[in-house]
């Protein structure tokens, strides 16, 4: 007795629930003429019946088929009747797929738009009406009449009015050009920017009113439009910063703490970098149901990655050059080429291939033309996270007061007690961490190849100048403020004149104040 | 007295009346050095603290005071390694100090000798010695100097004063401490200065040399001004010269050896109650 | 009496340094280039126009490296940007170059090929008169030369100093060199000048002219050396030695190490750019990447490598590294990089004072 229930149930849903359409129109589908063809079209789309979208949507790919009297579209391997929906036995022998031009195929897209439009799943008329920004024409305003008229959501409203809008551009009747206009006014996309530029010209637009509330409403739309742009680089900027930050951060504690200037810093960031893309193979190969957290298993491993690195980079070498920081210059960069080979002999002289996970793609939409990444939002928010780290580490631990303590006075704080050596190699180890961080937050933005780490020593080294030795704080207005200022500066003169220019201004800012804009003050700061 | 004086024959001592100013040091009032109410703070540290001072010509003067007191500071900014927060500070009557650099202090005629020696370690004595001599220092004329016979006498009898004429061909780096410092007395000396500013110099010699040091400083004494900054009271007692006391960047109190030592305000600073 | 200029010109090289100068004259100015142009090419004797041609780029090398010791070993200034006054010269008389190509590119117009690729229509404002090889001889020169100083004086009177001074000079000719790779300044973009065909009407391939650089290269190194030698002696010397030791305590003696610096530095300057304009007709192309921050630090290597503040060594110390630049990057191209920076390590840690101090402490070391 189940089994039987079972059974039916099964059968049931297997059926598609198909509402009937008329037969009549349906069948008009497969007549000779176009016309004909379009209106059956047209009904079909006035119709607000779901199932007729199955249909023209077959028609448009070209898999309605006539034989004789009966219209069909094939389900798999079965042939469904298009007005009932059920399945054909025996399947037609001799049936020819119906014809469409290019004018049948526009009358199908407005038809299946407006089916679309009137569909109870919501997703459905939010996507149907967010293509309808892009392509509307002055038919579509009864149907989108129709639309608005039943829609209850606000999101979508929105969008019809504007779609609405956009056809009405077009109007014969002035007074709803009008209307379309202050409508448009605050869509500020800058595709109703285009829509409306014409419209200021005598020439297309003969009424003055028009002419002028156009031309008020481009005044409009494009100062939002500057006002987004002007966020976008504001934004663009930060992220740039944070990266610059994540970057210098490292870079700043070991140059306070010893002095020295790691040539070979960037590499640590691409340590991080490869460790992450190592992390990214691992989730794949025995973890792929979380492929997708595999940057959150990667921060960890990049830090050790790069902060062992580090280590043995000052235990081997940079703890030999003590006070000696040109030599320590040259003898960090001849490490730093060793280490880029070694990652091209390791991992190959291509960039190697990472892809964000999915929560971390895609962006959310602020104000019109405005789309902020996630990942570069997700990196600000971890640089915050990690710069919370440091400071709890450096105020509020012992590590960060002997290391403070060894910035600040070396031979005193060697007096007191504090183990300098061991001192050096763990905040060399911390910094290196730090940049292996950075290194996990630059994965996910740029290219990640043996020598993507080149191009950060320089920047990183301007923020540590800039921001001054031994403060925290002075590092991150730099990186912040230079994150900024090179975005601008980008997008006003392009990026060589951006980074001539920072150089020139820093150049300038150290000549009034040498020690950098934060740094401590004092006679044992003196170089 | 300068050239203008002597031509018309005035008198070193008598009261200079509307003399024609001359470019360089003037010191027709006697007064060679002149601080005038100098406040220096570091970072709200109060290193010197409306401190007023006057050093004559041909002096040679002391000063003394518990660490802190403004002593370095005090030569900073006579040197022009730092600039007052407020006050004046006068070289002679004309030349404000702090409106000069450093290099332009030093050729004006002020030279400072270190606590640390400062020679220069990869050169030898007689390099050292000729690198401080007066001379025209700027770049293009250095580049076609040549030592001349004058030049290397200057540099003999230096080597003699310092006692280091068998070392001239030494390098500096080999020295002992107490040569060290005496080179560097005959680098400043060379320089010709009128005024001499003495860090600490006796620091770390033997008994022996801190008296040769103090013979010497006598000697140099009258032609130059000296400004000894020292804690060794014997040192003092044997120079003889006017004592100056500093406390908290300002002057406490100001007399010969005897009578500052006697001076119960001297005693609390520096024995405490 | 004070010693005549001459007699202390002299003096500077010590006699075994005059005998070896004229060695070296003799045999770069004469020997090499009879062998090469006067012995047929399948004797034992020939000398190719391979070895000529490396030959001449090492010297250059050399001359730059020289450059370098007089402001790292004498002046204690690191630059890490020095390639760009090398890649300026070499780019003033590239223009020359491209100019003698005269119609004979493959647009046969009177502007060079990349300029009609973009559809230039005329010559930039600052090409002009790169016709005349005098007009080029003072870009060379004076190009290069303002950069310095322009560059010199605001960095050293801010009194940036050590690793800040290097990193920033890293950051100009990183700065210049993406400059130089944009196609609208107008200097070939990434491509750069090649293709070079005559210099003064004679063919630049030739062996004539392949020896006449050759010499000229190896004449412009010897008066190096010798200019380098008397201004170590002179007080000017002495005087940059003791900036580099002690900067303020020179200061308070009354120099003004800002002029001092200026002059050494632009003086290095020029020669590096006089370097480069030997270089680029040598090797027949000059682009941006010549102007590489990698480029100018290992500069800094040749001289470490042959002993700074020797003047000799570094000529030692760029042969020497460029040598094994070429062999390794033919037999083993995957391991220079490894090599190199091991150089790098083991030259700062281990050989403090290169190749010439190793030599030094043999001697010393057999003598006691």
């Amino acid at each position: 007795m189940k089994s039987i229930l079972l059974t039916l149930v099964f059968w049931f849903c297997a059926m598609p629930a198909w509402a009937a359409l008329d037969p009549a129109v349906v069948k008009q589908l497969g007549a000779e003429e176009s016309d004909d063809k379009i209106a059956a079209i047209q009904q079909l789309g006035a119709s607000a019946n779901r199932e007729a979208v199955k249909v023209l949507k077959a028609l448009a790919n070209d898999e309605l088929y006539v034989a004789g009297d009966t219209i069909f579209l094939m389900d798999g391997d079965t042939a469904v009747d298009a007005v009932t929906g059920a399945a054909l036995q025996p399947a037609p022998e001799s049936y020819e797929s119906i014809t469409i031009n290019n004018r049948i195929r526009a009358e199908l897209t407005n038809a299946i738009a407006s089916l679309r439009l009137l569909n109870p799943d919501r997703e459905v008329r939010l996507a149907a009406a967010r293509e309808l920004q892009t392509n509307v024409g002055l038919e579509m305003v009864p149907i989108l009449d129709r639309a608005l008229a039943r829609e209850t959501d606000p999101e979508i409203s929105s969008l019809l009015k504007l779609a609405q809008a956009q056809a009405n551009l077009g109007s014969e009747d002035a007074a709803a050009r009008l209307a379309a206009v202050h409508a448009l006014a605050d869509s500020a996309s800058p595709n109703t920017r285009n829509l409306l530029l014409p419209l200021t010209r005598p020439d297309v637009e003969a009424n003055e009113k028009i002419r002028q509330a156009a031309a008020a409403a481009l005044k409009a739309i494009e100062t939002q439009l500057a006002f987004g742009e002007f966020v976008g680089q504001i934004f663009s900027g930060l992220s740039l910063g944070s990266i610059l930050l994540l970057a210098a951060l490292g870079l700043a504690i070991t140059y306070g703490v010893m002095g020295v200037i790691n040539m070979a810093h960037g590499e640590l960031l691409m340590v991080g970098a490869y460790a992450t893309y190592f992390m990214q193979g691992l989730f794949r190969a025995y973890l792929p149901a979380y492929v997708d957290w595999y940057v959150v298993a990667a921060i960890p491993a990049a830090f050790l990655a790069a902060a062992l690195v580090g280590m043995a980079l000052e235990r081997t070498v940079i703890r030999r050059l003590y006070g000696r920081p040109l030599e320590t210059l040259l003898a960090t960069w001849g490490l730093s080429l060793i280490l880029i080979q070694a990652a091209r002999v390791l991992f190959g002289a291509q960039n190697v291939e990472l892809s964000n996970p999915g929560w971390m793609s895609g962006g959310v939409e602020v104000m019109a033309g405005l789309t902020l990444p996630w990942n570069r939002i997700v990196i600000i928010g971890f640089t915050l996270f990690v710069l919370a780290l440091v400071w709890v580490l450096m105020q509020k631990t012992r590590l960060g007061l002997f290391v403070r303590a060894v910035t600040q006075n070396r031979a005193m704080a060697g007096c007191v007690g504090v183990p300098t050596a061991r001192i050096d190699t763990l905040a060399f180890g911390l910094g290196a961490g730090i940049a292996g961080l950075g290194g996990v937050a630059l994965s996910q933005i740029a290219n990640v190849g043996p020598d993507m780490g080149q191009g950060y020593i320089v920047d990183s080294f301007m923020v540590v100048v800039l921001g001054g030795v031994g403060q925290l704080a002075g590092a991150v207005w730099a990186a912040l403020g230079l994150g900024v200022v090179t975005k601008f500066l980008e997008g006003w003169a392009g990026a060589v004149i951006a980074k001539i220019v920072v150089l020139v201004i820093i150049i300038v800012i150290i000549q009034k104040r040498p020690q950098g804009l934060f740094a401590l003050k004092g006679r044992f700061v003196e170089n | 007295m300068n050239a203008v004086q002597q031509d018309i024959g005035a008198d070193a001592n008598a009261p200079a009346v509307g003399h024609i100013l001359q470019p360089g040091l003037d010191i027709s009032h006697k007064v060679i050095l002149y601080l005038d109410d100098i406040s220096v703070s570091f970072d709200g540290f109060k290193a010197l603290n409306k401190l007023s001072l006057a050093i004559d010509a041909g002096e040679l003067r002391c000063i003394i005071g518990p660490n802190g007191a403004g002593k370095t500071t005090m030569m900073d900014v006579i040197t022009g390694k730092t600039r007052p927060d407020s006050g004046t500070c006068f070289f002679g009557q004309t030349l404000d100090l702090t409106r000069m650099s450093e290099p332009e202090i030093a050729h004006a005629g002020i030279g400072r000798k270190f606590q640390k020696p400062t020679v220069f370690e990869n050169h030898t004595v007689f390099e050292n010695l000729e690198l401080a001599m007066k001379m025209d220092k700027r770049a293009r004329v250095s580049l076609f100097a040549r030592l001349d016979d004058m030049g290397r006498d200057k540099i003999a009898d230096t080597l003699r004063l310092i006692r280091l004429d068998p070392e001239a061909d030494r390098v500096a780096g080999l020295l002992s401490h107490g040569q060290k410092q005496w080179l560097e007395i005959g680098m400043l000396l060379m320089q010709e200065p009128q005024l001499l500013l003495l860090d600490e110099p006796v620091a770390g010699m033997t008994d022996e040399e801190t008296e040769r040091t103090g013979e010497l400083f006598k000697s140099l004494a009258g032609k130059h001004s000296l400004v000894v900054v020292e804690h060794d009271m014997a040192f003092i007692e044997q120079l003889g010269g006017k004592v100056t006391v500093l406390h908290e960047g300002s002057v406490l109190a100001e007399g010969n050896l005897a009578a500052v030592q006697a001076d119960p305000r001297v005693i609390e600073v520096y024995l405490g109650r | 009496m004070p010693a005549p200029f001459t007699l202390r010109f002299l003096n500077s090289l010590s006699r075994t340094g005059w005998i070896a100068m004229a060695l070296f004259a003799v045999i770069a100015l004469g020997v090499l280039p009879a062998l090469h142009l006067f012995v047929p090419e399948g004797s034992p004797l020939h000398v190719s126009g391979f070895v000529i041609t490396l030959g001449g780029k090492l010297m250059c090398y050399a001359i730059v490296a020289v450059a370098m010791d007089l402001i790292w070993g004498y002046a204690g200034i690191l630059s890490l940007g020095h390639g760009i006054f090398f890649a300026l010269g070499g780019y003033a008389f590239g223009m020359y170059l491209m100019r003698e190509i005269g119609t004979d590119g493959s647009y046969h117009s009177h502007l060079p090929d990349f300029m009609v690729f973009l559809d230039w229509k005329e010559l930039p404002w600052y090409w002009a008169g790169t016709d005349s090889i005098l007009w080029a001889a003072v870009l060379v020169l004076v190009v290069p030369a303002l950069l310095a100083y322009v560059f010199g004086y605001f960095a050293f009177r801010s009194r940036i100093k050590g690793v800040y001074f290097s990193i920033i000079t890293q950051a100009l000719t990183l700065a210049t060199m993406l400059l130089f790779f944009r196609n609208e300044t107008g200097f070939g973009g990434n491509n750069g000048f090649t293709d070079f065909r005559r210099i003064l009407g004679y063919d630049i391939t030739s062996p004539e002219m392949r020896v006449i650089l050759f010499g000229l290269s190896a004449l412009v190194l010897m008066l190096t050396l010798l200019l380098g030698r008397y201004l170590v002696t002179s007080k000017l010397g002495r005087v940059l030695a003791a900036i580099r030791d002690s900067e303020s305590r020179v200061m308070f003696m009354g120099y003004n190490p800002l002029h001092y610096k200026l002059f050494i530095w632009t003086l290095s300057a020029m020669l590096c750019a006089v370097a480069g304009a030997l270089y680029v007709p040598q090797v027949g192309i000059i682009n941006p990447s010549e102007m590489s921050p990698a480029n100018s630090i290992e500069i800094a290597i040749w001289v470490a490598v042959g002993g700074r503040g020797t003047l000799i060594g570094p000529v030692i110390g760029a042969a020497l590294v460029n040598l094994s630049k070429s062999y390794f990057t033919v037999a083993f191209p995957d391991y220079w990089l490894f090599f190199l920076g091991a150089l790098f390590v083991m030259v700062t840690l281990w050989m403090p004072e290169g190749v010439v101090g190793l030599w030094k402490r043999i001697r010393t070391r057999r003598a006691a």
